[in-house]
């Protein structure tokens, strides 16, 4: 049956201007048209957003949860990446 | 706050505490007792796995299949208010199916397969689904009742260990606020009405009042699955606690209407605060649930025809698809 | 004199929106896939939403105190005024996108039309009704598409389709006193302006579809006037069983 299924798009919905994409779900469609309509149907009945975007899922790369310390952890002591890491005198004003 | 947390992290916080659990079922429970959400490709365990596809495509099941019989109304609402209510209610529950669906394929279950098992008979979906709406105030009843029971259930999901079905949920929950309401507006407005529109509403909380408390499932002693989801935190509280709170505040929404829920054992019990009711006949939920209710063979067939009535659409959906980007990889060469 | 042409133009409209809104609405539950019960469930809440708002102001033009819901469930199928097409039976599913892509590419290009009318509560339910209509039309139109150049058997059923549905579209293009009185008030286009738009959509998606060219069309008509098919009797029956059964009940 997998076969002959259409194929699984994630969606993304921007809320409203000045706001990224957010992912909203997913959906079956048979071709990114069809999943664009689809997606409005399905995900933006109540007014949710004002941009949509459907991703096949096929096509997205992901990083593994295994990855997580490697990718994520040095993260967290490159505390200079940070505006706290730096020291102005509290009379210097608009920095 | 982010940064400032960063700044006052030092080696000794990043240290694990001294029990740290080792293997990963450890790990992962341990995961899960500090309200940590795990997602789709993080490590679980076989058994939380298949709890989730079975219990979410249920879910889904229950949605899809739930669109039948109040569905049988659409084209018999009473007033075109009542229509468009109606229509965007049962769409809903088609969108909520799909985002159901949804969830379970983020565990590598695949729709196609979920649904196969539903239309073989193979799979369950809820119960109640299997009882037959006679007339219009079976669709206030079920708005009422049935929706009321699955609020009960669905809020605390939304909060479920597992992301992509407490998200789901979220949603689910969020645009499921107004079914109730749609209902209870329905049997408002018939107990208001004539003598023959007060019989039906009176009927037709006769006949989903005890369906819609079995609803919560078996009780505690006798649910297979109850104690393993709670430390899985996929359930968060007992058949029979969400069953007592759904009577707690469905009574007096009855009295309100003026009806008589149909259980003489009914009474409030002022030392505990809540209503006792009567026994609830198992026998019948164990019928109805093995495929014997008054409309199993009926809501299955109709899924099924559905289905196969369909396939030549999906099919040729499929083909265009694929001849439209045959052309286009053709025109780039 | 004019009110009573409005009245009834907006009848047509209201009656043409109803009927379709709920032949789409029988669908609810059992479309080919899930994905598209929403989107026709979409369709149907749009077109019954779209007769709501024609025929609660019919009911005002007239004065004699009738709603929305005493228009759509208290009149009988010569009362009706909706044209034969929308009436027509769901078959299959490609039946129904057939069926609904000549309707929309004709009423797409009424309620742009209609915009500009005299009439400005009739210009602000079109404006309303236009951006729906726009989305349905694309919708149809790309499944006409599919299924037209799909595989053998869904080109077979459009074909059939279309070939069983053409002779109700010529009466969208018709004029009587109705619509002739409303065209000279600037409140209605004359429907016969509409055909060549409409011609060339269904044209365009056709020849994209890989199915038969629109033949010449000698249509049948009535449903403007109350002769309907057959179909029409069963839907109102179904529809109007509680109104009906139980007169004078508040819902």
């Amino acid at each position: 049956m997998a076969r002959n299924e259409w194929p699984l798009f994630e969606v993304f919905i921007r809320p409203k201007n000045g706001l990224s994409h957010k992912h909203a779900g997913s959906l079956h469609a048979a071709d990114a048209r069809m999943a664009l309509e689809n997606a409005r149907d399905v995900y933006a009945r109540r007014g949710e957003g004002v941009s949509l975007w459907v991703v096949p899922s096929a096509a997205i790369t992901a990083s593994e949860p295994g990855d997580r310390e490697s990718f994520f952890d040095p993260a967290d002591d490159k505390v200079y990446r940070h505006p706290t890491f730096y020291d102005i005198p509290p009379e210097v004003k608009n920095i | 706050m982010y940064t400032q947390g960063l700044d006052v992290k030092s080696d000794s916080d990043r240290a694990p505490p001294a029990d740290t659990p080792t293997g990963p079922e450890e790990r992962f429970q341990a995961r899960v007792d500090a309200e940590e959400k795990i997602e789709p490709r993080d490590w679980m365990p076989d058994g939380y796995r298949r709890t989730l596809i079975r219990q979410i495509s249920q879910h889904a099941h229950s949605e899809i299949v739930g669109m039948l019989p109040e569905g049988n109304w659409i084209t018999r609402a009473p007033t075109l208010r009542r229509k468009v209510a109606l229509l965007a209610k049962v769409q809903d529950e088609g969108g909520h199916g799909l985002y159901l669906y949804s969830a379970a394929e983020t565990l590598g279950a695949s729709r196609g397969d979920l649904v196969g098992d539903l239309l073989s008979g193979k799979a369950k979906y809820s119960s109640i689904f299997n009882y037959p709406t006679l007339t219009w105030a079976d669709i206030g009843a079920i708005g009422w009742l049935v929706d009321g029971a699955a609020i009960m259930n669905q809020v605390p999901l939304c909060r479920c260990s597992y992301g992509p079905y407490a998200r789901a949920m979220v949603r689910i929950c969020r645009e499921e606020s107004f079914h109730q309401r749609q209902g209870y507006e329905i049997m408002l407005a018939l107990s208001r009405g004539t003598d023959a529109q007060k019989r039906m509403a009176q009927d037709a909380l006769n006949r989903w009042w005890w369906p819609s408390l079995m609803m919560f499932g078996p009780s505690d002693a006798q649910s297979a699955h109850s104690a393993q989801s709670m430390r899985w935190k996929i359930k968060r509280f007992s058949n029979d606690e969400l069953r007592q709170r759904f009577v707690d505040a469905t009574v007096p929404q009855a009295e309100f209407l003026g009806l008589t829920v149909p259980d003489p054992d009914l009474a409030f019990d002022e030392a505990t605060g809540h209503y006792r009711f009567g026994a609830i006949d198992w026998s019948e939920f164990e019928r109805v649930l093995k495929g014997d209710g008054p409309c199993n063979r009926e809501r299955l067939e109709a899924r099924r025809k559905a289905w196969d009535d369909g396939a030549w659409v999906r099919e040729a959906a499929l083909a265009h698809a694929r001849k439209k980007e045959a052309r286009a990889q053709a025109a780039a060469a | 004199m004019t009110d009573n042409a409005l009245f009834d133009y907006l009848l047509r409209l209201g009656d043409t929106s109803l009927v379709l809104g709920h032949r789409l609405s029988e669908w609810c539950g059992h479309a080919p896939e899930l994905e598209e019960d929403v989107a026709l469930t979409n369709i149907a809440l749009d077109l019954v939403g779209h007769a709501r708002l024609l025929l609660s102001y019919a009911g005002e033009v007239e004065g004699q105190g009738r709603d929305e819901d005493a228009l759509a469930f208290l009149r009988d199928v010569y009362d009706y005024r909706n044209h034969l097409l929308v009436e027509q039976p769901n078959r299959d599913f490609g039946h129904t996108i057939a069926r609904q892509f000549l309707h929309d590419a004709w009423a797409l290009e009424l309620y742009e039309k209609l915009m500009v009318s005299a009439d400005h509560r009739l210009a602000g339910i079109a404006a309303k009704a236009v951006k729906e209509k726009r989305y349905h039309l694309r919708h149809s139109g790309e499944w006409v598409v599919r299924l037209g150049d799909g595989t053998e058997d869904s080109r077979a059923r459009m074909a059939d389709a279309f070939d069983r549905l053409w002779r109700f579209t010529a009466e969208m293009f018709e004029a009587d006193a109705v619509e002739q009185a409303l065209a000279a008030a600037g409140v209605a286009p004359d429907p016969a302006s509409l055909r060549p738009a409409w011609e060339a959509r269904v044209d365009a998606v056709l020849a994209e579809a890989t199915l038969p060219a629109r033949p010449a069309i000698i249509g049948t008509s009535g449903g403007r006037i109350g002769r309907h098919g057959e179909h029409l009797g069963y839907l109102l029956a179904e529809m109007q069983f509680l109104q009906r059964a139980y007169p004078g009940a508040t819902w």
